[in-house]
């Protein structure tokens, strides 16, 4: 170990500060135990039993000095690295067993971090814990009773008055959970008391509601497989278990080689846990719906295995689907996935690809009854995935989708899937990877419609007032000449040429807007130019909402059959205020849009407003909480000054500034609010309206057109729920009163349901 | 006591971390360089095809996150696209899950690469080669139909 020496850092020829480094040796030791405890378990030359042996008798002659970070270290891979869990009990039960006293502590450091989780609202960690806790019976470092006496006071808080149901269902989920790991142990030991705790579970879960399932769940069929509530579905496999006498044989235990060692140490008891009790602030976890895609016993058609180990791939993908599929959101970021699954087929060429096609073609025929928001992922997914291998895809097997209505779930499928391929790619590319059957179902060749291009409008009104607009966008006119040449320009909804204040005149608007796109098209960066030079005549044109609403009109006159280019526009001119989100959401449901009403991109474009206007909200909020600490730390710097020269005004400034903000955030989450308001009643209406027809035609609700609405309105409140939890107490006494139809209540219902 | 902690095998996301990569025409010292590249939310993407258009960089990349601004790369001379451009995010956190999770995987059957940029400066969008397209266009040996065929000095011996 160098020491570099102080006159080192002259010798900088940068010139830039260096920190001087202080090699100690203590820290240099810290990172190597961090090292050693996070390596153990993984690919080694020597035996799992020998590393953790090893690794045992090095920590055992370290604890003199390093205990406390021998314990923090421990705690933390017990919460982070799960997939390691029996590694690391099995090292701690070697651990107690040379040091009891660790051991005690390690028990008692694990409690406090269990709290400290709990309290944080980090669930799925704690959890983690718990489990880890679980195995150390098993490890002979916690006594079986007192392990019992945890999950009595776990199971205890189902009785708990007053309290949201998803609190309930963490403890019980996580002393369920742990049972494949203990639950042997536990029942050799104490049966009367676990039988008891299983009971009390049963009539818990019998008596919880479900009313959220319906959201949450994939499919809406429950062929071929069920989608069970999580807890549903892990308490049928706890009974399995229970049934076969807890013989479980999936899971590692490194400590059954040291059980000559391990029986011979003394166990602790865990302290008496109460549960921390619920707080307005406690967020618990949502509950899932559990997706199953293959049976790997029954169906003699099912999926043909390639080889004998194939199982595991088939549950790769499951797993993999099963995480992009989750309703309210993915765990993470979805080109992850896409990603994750190419590097896949990059590592096993011979047969994930096969599989992978399989699932696809397995997903494809339950289009049916998929969520519209799990299709906009399989959507997503397919294409960009099919961009990595030349999009080559055996498309006629999916031919019988060409003789159903267009708007079925098939061929929407395949619809979207091409268009995506094609803003990936380019217009010919997809024309020649399809068969000639399918180009009913090709996208359109994505050009610009102007309206005042041919000779032969020029009977349209303001037509050669397009033609001089041209020519002087050409000529690099201002803004003030553009303005001078659309004062000529009638106005078709007033009688008198009130031409004084610029009233909304949608002839106007569609005349300068329409040939301003045109003279752009080239690129989207064109396009963005030209409305950032002419700013100021798209502000003015917009002024008014009815403003606002026909800029966006012509906008999808001249670009309708190019998706693409709406949806960076329209972001654009948020982000330019040229128009705000209301008036894009109002423009989505109007009467113009509903032959688009259920593409895909019309929803891109919803969502990508709505997070514009969430994120906005948390960004004023941001700087309010800024300047308050700021005037704090004066405050502060103040006090501890004792100077007498300083004086009140200084902060007059910054509470100035203070005040300005919370009117900002105050106007920022009114906007909000109001967003949501719009886009709910605007659902509402137009669903009440398909409902009243139906019943009074006397045909079923239950259309293609409906089925992807009420979903949309479903997605609304699932990929927002934190905002709308916000106002909700607005958007039930306004909008989801008991008066609205039963159809569109289920869906606030089954919403509410959640968090309840 | 323990809740905050972490592991550094955790911390670790290579993917994320610069590369040997450092402009040479960066006005500034490399400490400014590479703390500039360190918050940036401009990446370079590189090994594009001429034909890659705008809006197809728009859909890979916006899969990562809102795209602020995409400056195609010109050649200096034909002001055409010469194969590379610069991808701006609003947030740093989009930039990164492009460098973890675009980077390495195709735009237009070709695989792209992407790389920490210090931010765009005027003159930054042309390719700094001897024929006005990119460096590496000027040397190689290859034909690449993408990239205007053959590299340039090779192209030259062609055409005395």
């Amino acid at each position: 170990m160098s020491r570099r020496r102080h006159s080192d850092d002259s010798d900088d020829s940068d010139g830039q500060p260096h920190k001087r480094r202080r090699t100690s040796e203590p820290s240099e030791i810290e990172e190597r135990l961090e090292s050693l405890i996070c390596r153990v378990g993984e690919k080694s030359n020597s035996s799992l039993e020998s590393n953790l042996e090893g690794l045992a008798g090095v920590l055992e002659a370290d604890l003199p000095n390093y205990k406390s970070k021998i314990l923090r270290i421990l705690c933390t891979v017990a919460r982070l690295l799960p997939e390691k869990l029996t590694v690391y009990t099995t090292l701690v039960g070697l651990l107690n067993a040379r040091n009891y006293n660790f051991g005690g502590e390690f028990v008692e450091a694990m409690i406090r971090q269990l709290k400290e989780c709990l309290k944080v609202n980090m669930y799925n960690e704690a959890v983690h814990l718990v489990r880890f806790l679980s195995d150390l019976v098993n490890c002979h470092v916690i006594a079986a009773p007192s392990m019992v006496a945890m999950f009595e006071n776990f199971v205890s808080v189902t009785q708990e008055e007053d309290v949201p149901q998803v609190r309930c269902d963490w403890y019980i989920f996580a002393f369920l959970s742990s049972l494949p790991w203990v639950g042997k142990e536990l029942y050799e030991k104490k049966d009367a008391e676990m039988d008891r705790l299983l009971s009390q579970t049963e009539s818990y879960l019998k008596r919880r509601q479900k009313i959220h399932v319906p959201m949450l769940q994939v499919w809406t069929a429950d062929k071929p497989h069920p989608q069970e509530e999580y807890l549903d579905c892990l308490w049928s496999q706890i009974q399995k278990l229970k049934k076969d006498r807890w013989q479980e044989r999936h899971i590692l235990r490194p400590y059954l080689a040291f059980d000559s060692i391990l029986c011979e140490a003394l166990q602790h008891n865990l302290p008496p846990f109460t549960p921390p009790p619920h707080t307005e602030d406690s967020v618990y976890p949502m509950p899932r719906v559990i997706f199953r895609m293959f049976d790997y016993t029954d169906d003699p058609e099912g999926p043909v295995m390639p080889g004998s180990h194939s199982v595991e791939r088939f549950v790769i993908e499951e797993v993999i689907f099963a995480e992009l599929f989750q309703l309210p959101s993915p765990p993470h970021i979805e080109v992850m996935y896409t990603t994750l699954l190419i590097e896949l087929c990059k590592l096993q060429p011979g047969s994930l690809p096969q599989v992978l096609a399989q699932a696809t073609e397995m997903l494809y025929m339950r289009l049916d009854t998929m969520n519209t928001t799990c299709v906009d992922r399989f959507i997503n997914w397919f294409s960009h995935h099919l961009s990595n291998f030349q999009f080559r895809w055996s498309w006629e097997d999916w031919s019988d989708c060409l003789t159903q209505d267009l708007e079925k779930p098939k061929p929407k499928f395949v619809r979207e899937v091409l268009e995506k391929c094609m803003r990936l790619s380019y217009h010919q590319r997809i024309i020649d990877i399809v068969p000639a059957s399918f180009s009913v179902l090709s996208p359109a060749n994505p050009v610009c419609i102007y309206k005042y291009g041919d000779e032969s409008n020029r009977s349209l009104p303001g037509y050669t007032v397009a033609l001089c607009l041209t020519i002087a966008i050409k000529n690099k006119a201002s803004n003030d000449e553009i303005f001078s040449i659309l004062k000529d320009v009638p106005n078709p909804n007033q009688d008198d040429d009130d031409d004084e204040g610029f009233t909304f005149n949608p002839l106007k608007i569609e005349v300068f807007v329409q040939t301003l796109l045109h003279l752009a098209a080239k690129s989207f960066s064109h396009s963005f130019s030209a409305l950032a030079k002419f700013h100021e005549v798209f502000k003015t044109l917009a002024e008014s909402d009815e403003g606002k609403l026909h800029v966006l009109r012509v906008v999808y006159e001249v670009w309708k059959n190019h998706p693409q280019m709406i949806a960076v526009l329209v972001d654009k001119m948020i982000r330019t205020q040229i128009v705000d989100c209301a008036a894009v959401a109002n423009w989505i449901f109007s009467s113009e849009l509903a032959h688009d009403f259920t593409r895909f991109y019309i929803w891109e474009i919803l969502h990508s407003t709505i997070r514009k206007m969430n994120k906005h909200v948390l960004k004023i909020h941001k700087e309010l909480e800024d300047t308050k600490a700021r005037l704090a730390r004066q405050h502060k710097r103040r006090d501890s000054d004792d100077d007498d020269r300083s004086s009140d005004r200084e902060d007059g400034p910054l509470e100035e500034q203070i005040e300005r903000l919370q009117e900002k955030v105050e106007s920022a989450q009114s906007e909000q609010k109001n967003l949501f308001l719009v886009i709910f009643q605007r659902f509402i209406m137009l669903l009440t309206e398909h409902l009243v027809r139906c019943e009074t035609g006397g045909i079923d609700v239950f259309t293609p057109w409906y089925k992807s609405c009420i979903e949309r309105l479903q997605q609304i409140f699932l990929q927002h729920h934190q905002i709308i939890q916000q106002y909700m107490v607005t958007f039930e006494n306004l909008l989801f009163t008991a008066e609205l139809d039963h159809h569109i209540l289920a869906v606030f219902q089954q919403f509410c349901a959640l968090q309840a | 006591m323990c809740s905050g902690g972490t592991l550094s095998i955790l911390r670790s996301d290579s993917y994320v971390d610069l590369s040997q990569y450092r402009d040479q025409h960066f006005r500034g010292t490399r400490y400014d360089q590479e703390r500039l590249l360190r918050k940036s939310c401009t990446l370079y993407v590189g090994n594009l095809s001429f034909y890659t258009t705008e809006e197809q960089i728009h859909e890979l990349f916006g899969k990562s996150g809102d795209i602020k601004k995409i400056i195609m790369g010109l050649d200096k001379v034909k002001k055409t696209a010469c194969g590379f451009c610069f991808v701006e995010y609003y947030a740093r956190g989009d930039a990164e899950n492009a460098m973890r999770y675009i980077n390495g995987t195709r735009l237009d059957d070709r695989i792209i690469r992407t790389d920490w940029d210090a931010g765009f400066k005027e003159g930054r969008q042309y390719g700094r080669g001897r024929s006005g397209g990119q460096v590496r266009d000027e040397y190689r040996q290859d034909y690449d139909a993408g990239r205007g065929g053959y590299g340039k000095t090779v192209q030259c011996h062609f055409q005395p």
